[in-house]
């Protein structure tokens, strides 16, 4: 047996405490799921570290190999999606110990749900064929669809309705080229699938339908219509999963498809297609978040906005131009940062909602004087949803365009340059309001300490994040799919 | 200790802004220990940097973020003259603020004092700045680090200010971005050098180089006040007064100003940027940015808004004596880096007195102040004749060499645009002079309250009454070694070298 059995832990063990915890009631219930949170985290840095050290990670389930078995595959870009969901579901978690009511309804609920969805998430980065890809992301799904319902209102419940149904429909094209994949090639394995996938009418209309029911579960422009009321009217710690890692998610399983089933087949034009798509997010989703009234809608449609550059890596990263291997590096650094960086905006807004029970901007003049502390970490998650040095948001917006300017492609450059003006104004518009003497009467307020905390630390995770860049390109370079000449390895460690 | 060094100065400013966000607001008297400990442990430090630079030791700091992409904090003589000049205001403007603070009363200490000391570290960043990238990434925390004190007041005028500041600011850095991005994909990983690195480029991709250039130009003329980039800074006027003379003195216009010489000198390179022809441009901009700026400041009541507008018209001097070829000039623009400095800080911290003490805000109100705040008032009047340039003081230094090297790069007009700014200057400064002294009050001034015998807290009257003494004594002292003037005279010397 080797060391690879690792990989199932990150997995297993929440999954596993999550069923547990249906069960138990009382003060255990902080205990548990502080110790299942810890433990989760804990298991995934260490998948992290071991690839980091040695190499890709497969383990056979049961022994049995592909294209029969289960076949789980943690390569660079999974140990760094493990690596954020370990560091983001962890803060997430020991937030929501303080965010629920202790012993209440809500609190009993979310603790499986929450652990449920988390053991998803693990399982889908490290999924190794594609139908295990499906399997997770419905995992994933059943378990966002209910937290956002947690919170109760009529609109959270419409909201998780609504997503449910763009999910299952997501979900069913996916599961639908899946089916046309296996008929034509025989196998499920992503890696046997790039060797043997031929570009024939099957493989494209298979593409097509994948893709296209992964767009929707990622909410790039113009389906991103569910995302707003879903994640804006979710409890803030669900807000926080489903922006930062749900979404990112979705995203991953269509980079893996992209570089790593379908290299074979012509892509030149869906790319360019997809690009579109992602300067219509950014614009439109930065556009609507200046517009909004509420905290946490305009920290959503943000989302929407900062998925758009995403997915430019599409068109941007051409195997065929030297250099251009910098917009994949660049794309994963921004996908982390954001992930963190969303997370802390979601959560630092829950801590407004908690105490004054709104998040109205307007009336959240003089915030600052009374929450300093989660002022500035909404702040510094501004800066790197801004793209400000030294956020990793800087640093992958810089290779994103700096990828832009190598390939030629200018139109991808103005976009990305104009979305970080209208993340400016965005941003700005609530800082505004925090930086706004308040009145002079207001009552004196304090936020737990727990929550405050665990919402700097994400912030400055965010913000540091851009000194971390060797380590975390040197992880991804392990069997990077995209020839990453542009960088040399020895040349990342300080 | 030589690839520490550079890291340690801006340090000493970061660590104070840590350590400051987490003291008590009520804790004034450990902030105020943290605070001027550091600021006076970076100024040592700072000395002992520029000693050793003189003796051509070579301080160098290198970080690797990933290929190509490096932090590089460099000390060269040329930073150290803007290090020199941050560290030692920081200091000044440190102790000033203190009583400033205290006597308005101001809220938000802890954020205030923070936010400053990070400003401080971006600034010293930005100033040892070994390659554009360094110098992008400090300049961007400047300006986020800057907002929350121009806002500070958090009234709807500073909320307006810090608004306009920032639409100003992030549009320019935004400029920034995408001009070295892609000045850095035509020439891949370069430091500064003096002399430049552009010249293998200039044949084979002039018009690209052209373009890059007026877009970093204009990127840093928004921070310079380059008129019409120059908005944001009478709006700014708001922020208290220690914030003003951050953004004049210390800090903001300079690190634009900086960014300048650092792309004529330091990436293009004279010699690159006769070969595109941009000169004349930058050096016509920078002539109307001085009659511009001078002739607002003449028709400016408020007191504040009259030194903006000079502070638009003087900063231009520094551009104006890098845009004209040839070493004098050269030494003139830069010296004036320094001398604007300690010039215009002077007047700043005297309005900021005038307004706390007295609440006179306006040039009008100011007949025969100086009986009642009369050192206060000589400070003012030793900056005012400084920037008119009456010798011996620290103005004529610069205006006399930025004149001398006009006429040998053969470049009279310029001149012509000197003398002219001169008249305006002493057109728009000498009145308050004259007012101050030789005019009656109109109304009766409130005495010291509690029988102080001081006309102004000691913390608010020692800072001004420093730096006036330093103006007088860069002129007069200006052939010492480790003046202002001297200093420069090294910079170009290595800059025009053997």
């Amino acid at each position: 047996m080797t060391h690879s059995s690792i990989l199932i832990w990150p997995v297993l063990l929440p999954l596993f405490l999550g069923t547990v915890m249906f069960l138990i009631r009382g003060r255990s219930v902080l205990l548990l799921s502080l110790a299942a949170a810890v433990g989760t985290a804990l298991t995934s840095f260490n998948v992290c570290r071991i690839v980091h050290q040695s190499s890709t990670l497969i383990h056979e389930v049961g022994g049995w190999g592909a294209p029969l078995g289960i076949v789980l595959r943690a390569d660079g870009l999974t140990a760094v999606m493990l690596g954020l969901s370990g560091l983001v579901g962890l803060v997430i978690s020991v937030y929501s110990l303080t965010y629920f009511k202790s012993n209440s309804r809500k609190e009993h609920l979310f603790w499986p749900i929450w652990l449920l969805l988390w053991g998803g998430l693990n399982g889908l980065f490290i999924s190794g064929d594609i139908f295990n890809l499906y399997v997770t992301l419905e995992l994933v799904s059943l378990g966002a669809i209910p937290l956002i319902a947690l919170a109760g209102t009529r609109n959270a419940i419409k909201a998780s309705l609504r997503y449910l149904l763009l999910a299952l429909l997501g979900s069913m094209s996916y599961l639908f080229g899946v089916g046309l994949l296996y008929m034509r090639f025989g196998v499920l394995d992503l890696v046997m699938l790039g060797n043997v996938i031929t570009p024939d009418f099957t493989a494209y209309v298979a593409l097509a339908l994948m893709i296209g029911g992964l767009i929707i579960k990622a909410a790039l422009f113009p389906m991103h219509f569910w995302l707003p009321p879903a994640h804006s009217s979710a409890p803030a710690p669900v807000s926080a999963a489903l922006s930062g890692l749900v979404v990112t998610a979705s995203f991953y399983a269509i980079a893996r498809l992209w570089f790593y089933a379908f290299p074979a087949l012509e892509l030149a034009k869906l790319s360019q297609l997809i690009g579109l798509l992602g300067c219509g997010a950014i614009l439109w989703g930065g556009w609507q978040a200046i517009r909004q009234e509420r905290l946490k809608t305009l920290v959503a449609y943000s989302t929407v906005s900062q998925i758009g550059y995403l997915f430019l890596v599409f068109p941007l990263c051409n195997t065929a131009v030297e250099g251009s291997g910098i917009a994949w590096s660049g794309c994963i650094l921004f996908a982390v940062s954001h992930a963190i960086a969303k997370a802390c905006a979601f959560l630092a807004a829950g801590v407004f909602i908690k105490v004054y029970g709104h998040d109205s901007i307007s009336k959240l003049r003089g915030a600052g004087r009374q929450l300093p502390m989660v002022t500035l970490a909404f702040a510094l998650a501004g800066v790197s949803l801004m793209g400000l040095p030294p956020s990793g948001g800087f640093f992958g917006k810089w290779m994103l365009l700096k990828a832009a300017f190598v390939t030629g492609q200018w139109g991808y450059g103005v976009v990305m340059v104009c979305g970080g003006l209208l993340a400016f104004c965005y941003i700005f518009r609530v800082l505004e309001q925090f930086m706004t003497a308040p009145d002079e009467n207001a009552p004196k307020v304090k936020a737990p300490a727990v929550m405050t905390y665990s919402v700097l630390l994400l912030a400055v995770a965010a913000v540091s994040l851009g000194f971390f860049t060797p380590v975390l390109l040197s992880v991804l370079g392990v069997d990077s799919p995209v020839s990453l000449v542009s960088f040399a390895p020895e040349a990342l460690l300080p | 200790m030589n690839a520490w060094l550079p890291v340690l100065i801006p340090a000493t400013s970061l660590i104070a802004a840590l350590i400051i966000f987490f003291i008590k607001e009520e804790n004034r008297g450990l902030r105020t220990f943290v605070n001027l400990t550091l600021a006076s442990l970076k100024v040592l430090l700072v000395a002992f940097l520029v000693v050793g630079v003189s003796q051509n030791k070579d301080y160098r700091f290198t970080l690797a973020l990933f290929y190509g992409f490096e932090l590089v904090l460099h000390a060269d003589a040329l930073s150290l003259l803007f290090v020199g000049l941050s560290a030692l205001l920081w200091l000044v403007t440190t102790i000033y603020a203190i009583g400033y603070l205290d006597v308005s009363q101001e809220h938000d200490k802890r954020r205030f004092f923070g936010f400053f000391s990070l400003c401080v570290s971006a600034t010293t960043s930005i100033a040892l700045a070994g390659n554009l990238f360094t110098f992008l990434v400090f300049y961007e925390l400047l300006t986020i680090a800057t907002y929350p004190l121009v806002a500070h007041r958090g009234g709807p005028d500073a909320i307006k200010a810090g608004r306009v500041y920032l639409l100003y600011t992030l549009g320019g850095g935004a400029l920034l971005l995408v001009a070295i991005v892609w000045l850095k994909s035509i020439v891949g990983a370069a430091n500064f050098a003096t002399g430049g690195m552009l010249i293998p480029f200039v044949v084979s991709h002039q018009t690209e180089l052209t373009i890059i250039f007026t877009m970093l130009i204009v990127g840093f003329g928004v921070k310079a006040a380059l008129v019409p980039l120059h908005g944001w800074l009478p709006v700014a006027m708001v922020a208290p007064a220690p914030v003003s003379a951050l953004l004049h003195a210390v800090a903001v216009v300079n690190a634009g100003a900086f960014g300048i010489i650092r792309i004529v000198y330091d990436v293009y390179g004279p010699d690159v940027c006769t070969q595109l022809g941009v000169r004349p441009w930058l050096a016509a901009a920078a002539a109307f940015t001085i009659i511009y700026g001078s002739v607002r400041a003449l028709r400016q009541d408020d007191f504040k808004r009259r030194l903006a507008y000079s502070t638009v018209s003087q900063l231009s001097y520094i551009i104006l004596g890098t845009a004209i070829i040839g070493p004098l000039a050269t030494i003139g623009g830069l010296v004036h880096l320094f001398h604007q400095g300690i010039m215009k800080i002077t007047m700043f911290f005297v309005a900021g007195n005038l307004a706390e003490e007295l609440h006179i805000k306006k040039v009008s109100q100011m007949n025969g102040i100086g009986r009642r705040m009369p050192i206060t008032m000589a400070a003012f009047s030793i900056a005012a004749c400084a920037m008119i340039g009456i010798p011996p003081m620290a103005g004529f230094i610069s205006k006399w060499h930025l004149g001398l090297g006009a006429i040998v790069a053969g470049q009279e007009w310029v001149v012509v645009v000197l003398l002219g700014s001169t008249i305006l200057n002493a057109a728009y400064f000498l009145p308050i002079v004259y007012r101050a002294w030789f005019k009656e009050p109109d109304v009766a001034f409130d005495p010291p309250p509690n029988g102080r015998k001081l006309e102004i807290h000691p913390y608010l009257l020692i800072p001004p009454l420093f730096t006036a003494l330093c103006v007088i004594a860069a002129g007069i002292f200006a052939g010492m070694p480790f003046s202002p003037l001297e200093w420069t005279k090294l910079i170009t010397l290595k800059e025009y070298g053997p």
